[in-house]
This record gives C-alpha cells, sequence and structure tokens, in this order.
C-alpha cells in the first residue's frame, strides 16, 4: 500500500506543476482561441534562464523566479504583438495560421536554444535537488514539494487576479465574447497582449520551479507542450478550474502507470486519456466543474 | 495545354535528370524531394482544400514504413509487396481516428492528430516483440543504385499529383473546398461534411501511407524515432504545404524543393562556401562560422516559416500574382 500513496505523491506534485502550464496554455486558449504549440518551448526558454543566472551568479532557482518571468512576460508580449496580432488582418485560406506560427516560434526557440547552448544535458544542481523527507513511509522530494507550494500560491493568485481585478476581468469578458467585450469598452487588442505575456509568465514559473529537478537540453520543450495541450482538452479548451484537474489527473495517471505499468508507458497513458475524453467527455472537466 | 506546359517541362527534366547527372548524391536530394511531394501533396489534399490541418502525418508515414519493413522481416515478403499494404494499413488507421475525431469541431482533429503521433510512435516503441522496440528494423535494399528507385517515385508523384488534380477538380473537390470554407452551410447544402472529410482523409494518408512504404524500401532502415519523428516528418509535411501555398495542386513541390534545398544549404554549410573562405584566407573564424551554420538549418526553416506566414500567408504559389507584381513594380522603380 506504501508504493501505491507514494505514487500517488509524487503525482500530485508533479501535476501541480503541470496545472500550472496548463493553465498558461488555457488562458491563451480562452482568449485568442489558438492552441499555443509553443507553451513547452517558453518554459524551456525559462529553464535556461534560471540555469544561466545559477551557473553564473549562483542565485537560487527560487529567487530567479523574479527575473525569469517578468522576462518571459516580456518575450510573450513581443511575439503576440508582432507575430501573432499581424495575422489576424491577413487574409488567407490557410486554416489555424496562428497555430502554425507558434510552431514555427517553438522551432525557433529550440534551435536558438541550441545555438547557444548545444544540445548537451546541464542541470541546476542545488544542495536540495536530490533530498527528500518524510511523513511515515512516504517519502517528498524536498524541491518538488516546494515548487508545488510555489505553484499553488500562484495558481490561487491567478483566481484572485482573475475574478477580482479589472483586468482579469477583461480577460475573462474577451475569452467570453470578444465582441461583446469590444462593445464594453475593453481593448482587446490590448488584453491579447497582455493574456500571451500572463500565459508565457506562468510557463517560465513552471520552468524555473522544475529546472532543479530535471535535466534541461533545448529539446524539452516539445514533450511540455504535448503534456500541456493533453491538459487543456482534459479540462475543457479554456477552463481554467478544469486545467488545474487536468494537470492532477495527468501527473497523478502518468506516475500511476510508470509504477504499475513501467517507465515506457508514461507517455502512452497521457495519450490514451487524451484520446478517451476525446470520445467519451469532448468538452472536458468543464462540462463536469462548469467553470 | 499551355496550363500543362510547365509541369510537363518539368517533369521531362526530371525523367532526363538521373541520366545527365550522375552523382548519386544528387539523385539521392531529388528522390527525398519527390518523396516530400508526395507527403506534403497529400497533406495539402486534407488541409489545404477540406480545411483540416494534421499535425501527426508521420503517424500515416510511420504506418506505411512499418507495414512493409515487418513483412519483409517476419514474413521475408518482398518490401515491395508491403508499398501495396503500406498505403492501406495507413488508411487503416486513418479510418477509426478520422470516424470519432471528425465529429467534433473545431480544433479537435488537429490536436488529435498530434496525439495520434505519440501514441503510434510510443506503441511502436513498446511492441517490442513485433517491431524490435528501439533497435528498429534492417532489411536489404533490393537494388544497389539508385536509378530504380529514381523511378519508382517518380512514377508515384506524379501518380499522387494526377490523383489530387482528378479529386480537386472533381464534384468531390468542390464538396472539399466547400467544407473548408463553411462546414455549418456546407451541411445545410445537404453535403454529408463528415463522410466528405472521411474521403479526404482516406486518400490523403493512403498516398503517405505509399510514401513511408517507399522509405523503408528506399532506405532499408527505420525506428520509432525516425518514422514517427515529430519534428522531422509531421511539423515538416505542414511546412512544405505552407510554403509552397496550401490549396494549391503544385504548392507542394515548390515546397519540397525549397525545404529540401534549403536543408541541403544550411547542411552543406553554403555548399562549402564558408569552409572553401576558410580555407583560402587561413582565419578560424570561417571554420567556425559553418559550422554554426551546418547546425542551423532547423533554425533557417523555423524562421522561413515565420516570415512566409506573416508575408506570403498563402504561400509561394498561393501569392505568385503577389510576388511577381511587387518585384515588377520595384524593377519600375529602380
Amino acid at each position: 500500500m506504501d508504493v501505491f500513496w507514494q505514487t500517488l505523491v509524487a503525482g500530485i506534485l508533479k501535476g501541480g506543476l503541470y496545472a500550472l502550464i496548463g493553465i498558461g496554455m488555457t488562458l491563451i486558449m480562452g482568449v485568442m482561441g489558438i492552441i499555443n504549440l509553443a507553451q513547452g518551448q517558453l518554459m524551456m526558454v525559462s529553464m535556461y534562464i534560471t540555469y544561466v543566472l545559477f551557473s553564473a551568479l549562483r542565485i537560487d532557482p527560487y529567487l530567479s523566479l523574479i527575473i525569469a518571468m517578468p522576462a518571459l512576460f516580456l518575450l510573450g508580449v513581443l511575439i503576440q504583438k508582432y507575430l501573432l496580432n499581424p495575422l489576424i488582418k491577413v487574409d488567407t485560406i490557410l486554416p489555424h495560421n496562428q497555430v502554425l506560427m507558434t510552431v514555427g516560434i517553438g522551432m525557433v526557440l529550440t534551435e536558438v536554444a541550441r545555438f547557444i547552448f548545444k544540445s548537451d544535458y546541464r542541470s541546476v544542481s542545488t544542495t536540495y535537488s536530490n533530498e527528500t523527507f518524510f511523513l511515515g513511509h512516504i517519502s517528498f522530494s524536498v524541491a518538488l514539494t516546494v515548487a508545488f507550494g510555489i505553484a499553488v500560491v500562484f495558481t490561487l493568485g491567478m483566481f484572485w487576479f482573475l475574478m477580482k481585478t479589472d483586468l482579469g476581468r477583461s480577460i475573462r469578458a474577451t475569452a467570453q465574447d470578444k465582441e461583446a467585450a469590444t462593445l464594453m469598452g475593453v481593448n482587446t487588442g490590448r488584453i491579447t497582449v497582455i493574456t500571451f505575456g500572463l500565459g508565457s509568465a506562468l510557463a517560465a514559473c513552471a520552468g524555473t520551479l522544475l529546472a532543479p529537478v530535471f535535466y534541461i537540453f533545448p529539446d524539452i520543450g516539445a514533450p511540455f507542450t504535448s503534456k500541456a495541450f493533453v491538459i487543456v482538452v482534459l479540462g475543457g479548451l479554456g477552463s481554467t478550474v478544469g486545467a488545474i484537474f487536468g494537470g492532477l489527473t495527468l501527473g497523478i495517471a502518468e506516475s500511476l502507470g510508470s509504477t504499475y505499468l513501467g517507465m515506457d508507458y508514461e507517455n502512452i497513458i497521457g495519450m490514451v486519456i487524451f484520446v478517451a475524453v476525446l470520445v467519451f467527455l469532448p468538452s472536458g472537466f468543464k462540462r463536469l466543474t462548469k467553470v | 495545354m499551355k496550363k500543362n506546359l510547365y509541369p510537363m517541362i518539368f517533369l521531362i527534366a526530371l525523367i532526363v535528370f538521373p541520366l545527365v547527372l550522375r552523382q548519386e548524391y544528387y539523385q539521392h536530394l531529388i528522390i527525398l524531394f519527390m518523396m516530400w511531394v508526395v507527403i506534403g501533396s497529400s497533406w495539402n489534399l486534407l488541409a489545404g482544400y477540406t480545411g483540416r490541418v494534421s499535425f501527426g502525418h508521420a503517424a500515416f508515414f510511420g504506418s506505411g514504413a512499418y507495414a512493409a519493413g515487418l513483412l519483409a522481416y517476419h514474413y521475408g515478403i518482398s518490401p515491395w509487396w508491403g508499398m501495396a499494404t503500406g498505403g492501406l494499413l495507413a488508411t487503416a488507421v486513418a479510418f477509426p481516428f478520422g470516424w470519432i475525431t471528425f465529429r467534433l469541431h473545431g480544433a479537435y482533429f488537429a490536436l488529435a492528430t498530434l496525439a495520434l503521433n505519440e501514441v503510434l510512435k510510443d506503441a511502436a516503441k513498446i511492441a517490442e516483440p513485433l517491431t524490435n522496440g528501439m533497435v528498429g528494423i534492417l532489411i536489404m535494399p533490393t537494388f544497389s543504385s539508385k536509378l530504380p528507385y529514381y523511378y519508382i517515385i517518380l512514377v508515384m508523384m506524379v501518380l499522387t499529383i494526377l490523383c489530387m488534380r482528378l479529386t480537386v477538380r472533381s464534384k468531390l473537390g468542390y464538396y472539399f473546398v466547400s467544407i473548408r470554407e463553411d462546414q455549418d452551410a456546407a451541411e445545410s447544402m445537404g453535403i454529408n461534411t463528415t463522410r466528405y472529410k472521411m474521403i479526404s482523409l482516406c486518400i490523403g494518408t493512403f498516398w503517405t501511407g505509399l510514401a513511408g512504404a517507399f522509405y523503408m524500401n528506399y532506405m532499408g532502415f527505420i525506428d520509432p524515432s525516425v518514422v514517427f519523428s515529430l519534428q522531422d516528418l509531421s511539423i515538416a509535411a505542414v511546412l512544405v504545404g505552407i510554403v509552397g501555398g496550401v490549396g494549391t495542386i503544385y504548392g507542394p513541390a515548390v515546397g519540397a524543393f525549397i525545404m529540401i534545398a534549403v536543408q541541403e544549404f544550411f547542411r552543406s554549410g553554403f555548399f562549402g562556401l564558408f569552409k572553401y573562405f576558410g580555407d583560402k584566407t587561413g582565419s578560424g573564424a570561417f571554420t567556425t562560422l559553418s559550422e554554426f551554420v551546418k547546425s542551423a538549418h532547423t533554425l533557417g526553416f523555423g524562421l522561413l516559416v515565420i516570415l512566409v506566414i506573416l508575408l506570403l500567408p498563402n504561400g509561394i504559389v498561393g501569392d505568385w500574382t503577389k510576388i511577381k507584381t511587387k518585384l515588377f513594380r520595384m524593377k519600375v522603380t529602380t
């Protein structure tokens, strides 16, 4: 039974961080109606920022959140403003051209990272990277637990922001009905830019939190992009609450799968869940949670 | 006749090409180019004409390659028979998949193809008794020369393009375009949209599977990370389509040519230009630069995609008149 609880705990800890990436993607999905297929690559960029700050200036990964998040916010704003928003006006028969653009952006980010850092595996090895503590018989990784805590704080903060502030309300209004929001005096162009920035910043947060635990290499982005979109579909496109449940579900399912079926099955389980959701519950958890 | 003039000239050039230029390197490049025309065209039928973007064409390519490879590996059946089964297996994979996903509106299909690609890749890795897992499948190539392969893929490419042309100019093609333009309107006109999307998917995946089986024959070696590669196959197929021009017959051919050209351009360090300068001047700067350039071919293609989507949203063939007038005007003013 200990193995089961251990697996569950590991899954929840990982799921919390997945949720953070998922929320970023689902926000963008809700407001712009596109899946950002560069989400994992943005996360990869923040991991490298953390790595550089750590190896050059010995800045603790958790402190470098203060630098990585604004930096990625800025990057997201620039991407949305100069690469994605111009596409709205472009007249084309190409379907999903914004999504394809994010694919291109993802490729360029990966290759630029490879250009600068080569394909080598890097790691941010802090003193607590491999440390664990025990509650009963169950071991908790210190780095993952702290990361989970910070992820929860940011998720709650995001909620407060979306529910209580004017800007958050404008974002939700734009997501619900763009034209109506424009009529109510919301500058939707500006909202899309801010939303993409926020989505990138959340990816940056997840990336920085994961940096002490994962090896860092240029291609790490793509698997996280696919995880993020599984989460978004699981949760229901555009649903923030759904993304949290989606992230936790994916995390738990992955770690149960790798414990009881074997490490090879970790990825395939996420995809099987994804297909099952598409078939049986196409609107995801949104249908159950109603938010 | 005039409309077919350029493709005919091009075709004759392709037939004569290997007889004139006997270097295997160039023949290899043209073989890859023609394979990409097949893949790009079949992607284009689905995305460009029917409006359903597939982000996971490697799933069908890989199915075709594995169909041919496994038959040869386990039963000793000539992999050329596998060509036929390759196309059929790819369609067999596509059929239930389309049946599930085409009932959903919006971006679900595009996302599900991405997932299908990953699932099949992992499945091929895990099913070791059948597929040898990561070790891959190695078969003896049938011909030692590249010429037979060259003409086989040439015939395949011509057949693909003819098939696309026939489909697009028939009633079927108009149904596809009407689905792309407005699915709900098409439905209310009495078009069974799910059925026609399925037909489009099946035709497209059949040719992709065939290309996969050809790849198995030609290369003699496959493993899951090569034939189910997201980056090198699925995304590349999308790129071939959009650079050349979606919804055009010859767009994928142009896109495939540019992709192979860009790839080789970077891979060979601008055709050895930098290395030449480096040797000539004896400075290390050029040599390091050439190393950088060699590793940057994906970067070059990524930048190309961003520029094409921004500036030539209908691709090079789709926006040809726009390019022509712009260039012409520039000539007049200067």
